[in-house]
């Protein structure tokens, strides 16, 4: 009988994942990755393990559907590769997504040399996206309930990582999702989507970030795009581009934060219009859909998870390096997020928005 | 199945089983009980009292029974650390690889103003003599040395800690958990003040363990309440368990020597076989170490998958202690040991019982070697 290991997070979607894969004839092993303890998510080491409560709910439907259920200890990897990544990403004015390095480091290679080192053929996630086997290959596709379609955060994964992946829920609506589960009888049916950054669970990222790296960022110059100085800010971590809420200035007319100057500590004030661009540029480009393209690619490209994917030309200038360019601006592009590029429902690869370039202070 | 975790738990003992059975059926009554029911229940107690006494050649007035380890362990250095604070020393002596109902107690001592120093352990993971007396300052309260360490083995030097530590005026604990029914021990001898033990590590059921305190070393109780183990540790006794240690423990000191050179015997061939796996490393001093520990670290594996793919054969094995969820944790041990990160999760811990026969050590040994080679070509790919 074939093998499959299942990431139980201890939610609703991989207990279904999980129980889908045992339906569909698969010997099935379920885990939990531990990702973090108190100390990196900055609460006291006495306290109950945060993650605690989840790995019990994972390890209460493994029960129930009678499998085996291990705890894999990933703090080591997670804390270089995801926390520390999210560290420095900030503090170079960039706003990262964990979630991303999780699955590229951890989930989808860690977890799948362990699914090898155990006899399991496949690993199975709770993600809404859909993997089909066509002649050119594996093809990633968004998940049948577009609403939840997550495989913006799987766009690096390669043929060879696809043809070891299970997407059982791929196809379904989370409506039918929670039906499953509560018809089984589930612990976690009724449980909440999460909604935060797992190791950063009052979602205050800015002390997360002051912690890991024992810097306390130093305010700076609000300016406005003439170099005027407006106001002062309290670091850099604290503001995103295109974020309104919470600067505490006042210039007569709604302000948003347009970029962040990191040689001289600024935050660029603007206004919404000052937002929208049209180029950027990517680094650590992987191309899910094979070889690299050597010519131009147009496809539908998306900036952010909730972003609906604009028409655009992806041009490699590299190996893992690209330019991405709109056909029309696009509103608050932001480095260190993910930019991935569809044909339809289909992705074809994607990397990480290092440089917008455009919003400068243009009085030097 | 391969039941290599005898320092996790053992089998419970058919005398042990045969000692509890009467009062966990027929005498069911309570120790304090005036009537003649009753005292049959107290007289079972202290028989049993003298029973774990002459074990370690010990008084039974020092003996207070308890849930086990931990609760000993924190109840001896509590008690120490409240004497000790009457005279106003509050500096406490103990080493880097104690068990954490040692360290955590001491941490929260720690926190309540105790000055701790832990010595180091060197690679041997021995403490000398030596180095407890260079410690020992004019404040100081306790000593708390390990008789025998959990993950790698090693002993210690109970009687020459016990020695200066009684010269130099200092109250001297040791962890026996690991030790009692499988080390000679005598608390005389070796002058030890405070010593814990846990009845489930030498055949006896689990929930019970007791604390040897010297005459004159007033023991403060952790649970208040009524007047049981003279006023030290509330609660009805747990007269089943405490039965069942007590004959556990002595049967398991009469077979000692027998049972200690045949498992000696079946440990040495599994040290020197795994020795052999390219990358291997033995952890702790090779003599002085418990008959039924091996500890390996082999380099470029994660034992995490080594205990799993060991499982699946039906080899239980461990790598030290896990934390709630269940997840290996990075050992202490080893770290003090001078293991690097790298290596120490690459640990693998087997604790092997009398019952292991020659055929059951191959299997061991070739499922360890298998599994190593399979997990480094995995991870070297």
């Amino acid at each position: 009988m074939k093998k499959a290991l299942i990431a139980m997070s201890g939610g609703v979607d991989s207990s279904v994942a999980a129980y889908l894969t045992m339906q569909a004839g698969y010997e099935c092993i379920g885990c939990t990755m531990r990702l973090y303890d108190n100390e990196d998510a900055g609460l006291a080491a006495e306290k109950t393990c945060c993650s605690l409560d989840d790995t019990e709910d994972a390890r209460a439907v493994a029960n129930r559907l009678g499998i085996p259920f291990y705890v894999f200890n990933f703090t080591d990897l997670f804390r270089e590769k995801v926390i520390g990544n999210f560290v420095s990403c900030y503090l170079c004015g960039k706003t990262p997504n964990p979630c991303i390095e999780c699955n590229r480091y951890l989930k989808f290679e860690k977890l799948l040399e362990r699914a090898e080192a155990l006899g399991c053929d496949k690993v199975v996630t709770g993600h809404y996206a859909q993997i089909v086997e066509t002649d050119a290959g594996y093809q990633l596709r968004r998940g049948a309930d577009h609403s939840k379609d997550q495989s913006y955060v799987l766009y690096m994964l390669t043929q060879a990582q696809l043809s070891h992946i299970m997407l059982p829920l791929g196809g379904m609506t989370k409506t039918e999702v929670r039906a499953i589960a509560e018809a089984q009888g589930f612990v976690t049916a009724h449980k909440r989507d999460s909604q935060d950054i797992c190791f950063v669970p009052d979602g205050d990222y800015a002390r997360i970030v002051e912690q890991q790296s024992s810097i306390t960022p130093e305010g700076g110059d609000f300016v406005d795009l003439q170099g005027n100085v407006l106001g002062r800010h309290r670091g850099l971590i604290h503001y995103t581009v295109g974020q309104r809420r919470g600067l505490g200035i006042a210039v007569g007319k709604p302000a948003y934060v347009c970029g962040l100057d990191v040689p001289n500590n600024r935050v660029i004030i603007g206004e919404n219009k000052d937002l929208f661009e049209d180029t950027c540029t990517l680094e650590q480009v992987s191309w899910t859909a094979g070889d690299l393209p050597q010519a131009p690619v147009r496809c539908l490209a998306k900036i952010r998870y909730r972003h609906p994917a604009q028409p655009a030309t992806l041009t490699f200038t590299g190996a893992d390096t690209a330019i991405l360019q709109f056909d029309e601006p696009q509103r608050a592009i932001t480095a260190g997020q993910a930019a991935v590029c569809y044909d339809g429902d289909t992705v074809l690869g994607g990397g990480t928005i290092c440089g917008t370039g455009s919003v400068q202070v243009q009085a030097e | 199945m391969i039941y290599a975790d005898h320092a996790a738990t053992t089998r419970l003992r058919d005398c042990a089983l045969q000692a509890m059975m009467p009062f966990l059926t027929d005498c069911y009554a309570n120790a304090s009980g005036a009537y003649p029911f009753g005292q049959a229940a107290k007289k079972a107690l202290e028989d049993a009292r003298r029973q774990i006494a002459d074990c370690i050649h010990a008084a039974p007035s020092g003996i207070i029974f308890t849930s086990g380890g931990s609760e000993s362990d924190n109840q001896a250095i509590r008690s120490a650390a409240e004497i000790g604070a009457r005279s106003d020393k509050k500096h406490i002596i103990s080493a880097a690889f104690e068990h954490h109902a040692v360290l955590r107690t001491l941490d929260a001592l720690r926190a309540d103003g105790w000055e701790i120093t832990l010595l180091d352990v060197g690679e041997r993971g021995i403490v000398s003599a030596e180095q407890v007396a260079a410690a020992i300052r004019p404040d100081t309260a306790l000593v708390s040395v390990m008789f025998a360490n959990n993950e790698i083995g090693t002993i210690q030097p109970a009687a020459e800690i016990g020695a200066v530590c009684r010269q130099r005026g200092v109250l001297f604990h040791t962890d026996a958990v690991q030790a009692a029914g499988h080390l000679p021990i005598d608390t005389e001898e070796m002058q030890i003040d405070l010593l814990s033990a846990s009845a489930h590590k030498f055949g006896g059921p689990k929930g019970a363990g007791f604390l040897y305190a010297r005459r004159g070393i007033s023991l403060t109780p952790l649970i208040y309440g009524g007047a049981q183990e003279r006023n030290r540790r509330a609660g009805t006794e747990n007269i089943p368990a405490i039965v069942g240690m007590a004959a556990a423990l002595a049967e398991a000191c009469a077979e000692m020597e027998s049972e200690s050179a045949a498992v000696r015997r079946q440990r040495d061939a599994i040290i020197a076989a795994l020795s052999e796996i390219p990358g291997s490393m033995l952890n702790g001093d090779a003599e002085m170490r418990l008959p039924s520990n091996i500890s390996f670290c082999f380099a470029g594996i994660e034992s995490e998958t080594l205990l799993l793919l060991l499982g699946e054969r039906g080899i239980c094995a461990s790598v030290g202690s896990a934390c709630a969820s269940g997840a290996a944790e990075p050992s202490h041990v080893l770290r003090a040991i001078g293991r690097s990160d790298a290596l120490a999760r690459g640990a693998l811990r087997l604790t092997i019982g009398a019952e292991l026969t020659d055929s059951d050590r191959q299997t061991l040994i070739a499922a360890v070697r298998e599994n190593v080679e399979r997990l480094r070509a995995i991870s070297h790919r």
